[in-house]
């Protein structure tokens, strides 16, 4: 039992971080009985798992995930979903209405249409399959106006902070609405359009210095300035 | 054969043999790594190696196309090499060549055992190399560049891979050659490792050596790609500590200035 690394250490892929009874965690993989990382990011140990925060990376969809997608193709009886990751989501009326919809009554174009932007849950995913979509809970479905926001994913965590601690921040002090999706996608929307690029300075700060500390701080005082 | 000599036309090594460069015949080219270059690519990084330049640019894991090239338990690596027609002494024609396509395929095929492909099945993830000045051992320099790309790209992988040339120049064993000493010299030899467990993921050999200096060369050649390894490790560290070190300061600076 043996941990080769300082806590929040910056490690690339292939470095060993523990040897024994460790178990791998995110951004790690084991051979034999040693954990190597596979990534570059900051490792840490959180009990007998020995996890590596990943600086970048795709977004993966994961089931409970909130994420912002814009809907690309309307088909029979589906709509096709870019959720800003390698596989494509699917959204059936099913996950977003209580009933089914006949196809020849109906016209899907009706609720989404090509281009428009929406907030979803991913319900299913396996990875054989293109992940499903559902807009059946509160706070989800269409968006409205308002800015959107490409950051790297992996960065998604750091700019919700410690129970939310960071964006409730960035909310009160600027009075926006922003929701945040887990793909990487985060939409903005103000009273003037200053408040809005005031959010998107501090997104774009928080995206670049992720991983020094005294973030909120400094996020703080950007957007008083 | 100890007495067979290819005609050398240009004497590649001086009486205390240094090379023609001034190097050691155990000495690397200099060389200078940078990661995080193209903005619009999910990873990339440039190298120099002596005077050859080469960029790196790593797109993906994304959806692949055409879709029926797709595989159902693990991603696509496709590598593309290409270099620029000024690269070399004499314009080289923009269509691709054999050797651009061989090389791609090269250079896919050592990358692939380092990337956990089997994370993103049915994705694919493109690397396209270019070969912006080329002299020599372009292969072996795409290769550290690429895998550097894929880390920055925060793909994971088993491990870092680090390429270097050994080679036989004027009789002598002589590490990572550049383009005057591979056409003049008798031999080369491009070898590509994983450094954590020393497993080779490429190794060619153009020329003719003696059971003993392939040894010796192979030998030499891992010794490089070590030397490599550990630039490649500092430059992927290096690029996340040049932020802290601003963040830290701006921080002071607000200390100080509120």
């Amino acid at each position: 039992m043996t941990l080769y690394f300082k806590n929040r250490q910056i490690v690339v892929p292939g470095e060993l971080l523990a040897e024994g009874g460790y178990k791998p965690g995110e951004g790690t993989f084991r051979e034999g009985n040693c954990i190597y990382s596979s990534v570059v990011g900051l490792v840490e140990a959180k009990g007998k798992v020995v996890q590596v925060v990943a600086f970048e990376g795709a977004y993966i969809p994961k089931v409970g995930d909130v994420v912002i997608g814009k809907v690309i193709d309307v088909k029979m009886t589906s709509w096709r979903i870019d959720i800003n990751s390698p596989y494509q989501a699917t959204m059936h009326p099913v996950n977003i209405f209580e009933r089914h919809m006949d196809p020849l009554k109906e016209d899907l174009r009706r609720y989404f249409d090509v281009g428009d932007t929406l907030v979803a849950k991913i319900m299913a995913f396996d990875r054989t399959r293109a992940p499903l979509l559902t807009t059946k809970e509160r706070g989800l479905g269409k968006l409205q106006g308002g800015y959107l926001v490409n950051i790297l994913p992996t960065k998604i965590p750091r700019l919700i902070g410690r129970k939310g601690s960071m964006i409730n921040m960035i909310k009160k002090e600027t009075g926006c609405q922003i929701v945040i999706g887990q793909n990487g996608v985060v939409w903005v929307s103000g009273k003037s359009f200053e408040d809005e690029e005031r959010v998107i300075k501090a997104i774009r700060q928080i995206e670049r210095e992720a991983h020094t500390s005294g973030l909120t701080d400094r996020v703080r005082e950007l957007i008083h300035k | 054969m100890e007495d067979f000599h290819f005609p050398s036309q240009i004497k590649l090594l001086n009486e205390d043999n240094l090379r023609l460069d001034g190097r050691r015949l155990d000495e690397l080219r200099p060389i200078k790594l940078e990661v995080g270059v193209l903005a619009r690519a999910d990873g990339s990084a440039y190298i120099e190696q002596g005077k050859s330049k080469i960029l790196a640019a790593v797109y993906g894991p994304r959806e692949l196309h055409p879709r029926h090239l797709a595989q159902p338990d693990e991603a696509l690596l496709q590598c593309i090499y290409r270099m620029a027609t000024f690269s070399v002494e004499e314009r080289k024609s923009p269509a691709p060549s054999r050797r651009e396509t061989e090389l791609s395929k090269v250079i896919t095929e050592a990358l692939a055992p380092a990337v956990f492909l089997k994370y993103y099945p049915r994705a694919s993830i493109d690397v396209y190399i270019q070969v912006i000045q080329a002299d020599g051992g372009t292969r072996c320099s795409s290769i550290t560049a690429a895998s550097l790309a894929l880390a920055d790209a925060g793909i994971p992988l088993r491990d870092l891979v680090s390429a270097v040339a050994a080679g036989k120049i004027d009789g002598k064993i002589a590490l990572d050659l550049s383009d005057l000493e591979d056409k003049n010299g008798q031999a080369d030899l491009p070898v590509a490792i994983m450094p954590r467990k020393g497993l080779t993921t490429l190794l060619q050999m153009d020329g003719i050596m003696t059971r003993e200096e392939f040894i010796e060369a192979y030998e030499l050649a891992v010794k490089g790609c070590r030397k490599i390894y550990e630039m490649q490790r500092e430059i992927l560290i290096q690029k996340y500590i040049d932020i802290q070190g601003e963040a830290s300061e701006e921080a002071d600076e607000q200390e100080n200035g509120g």
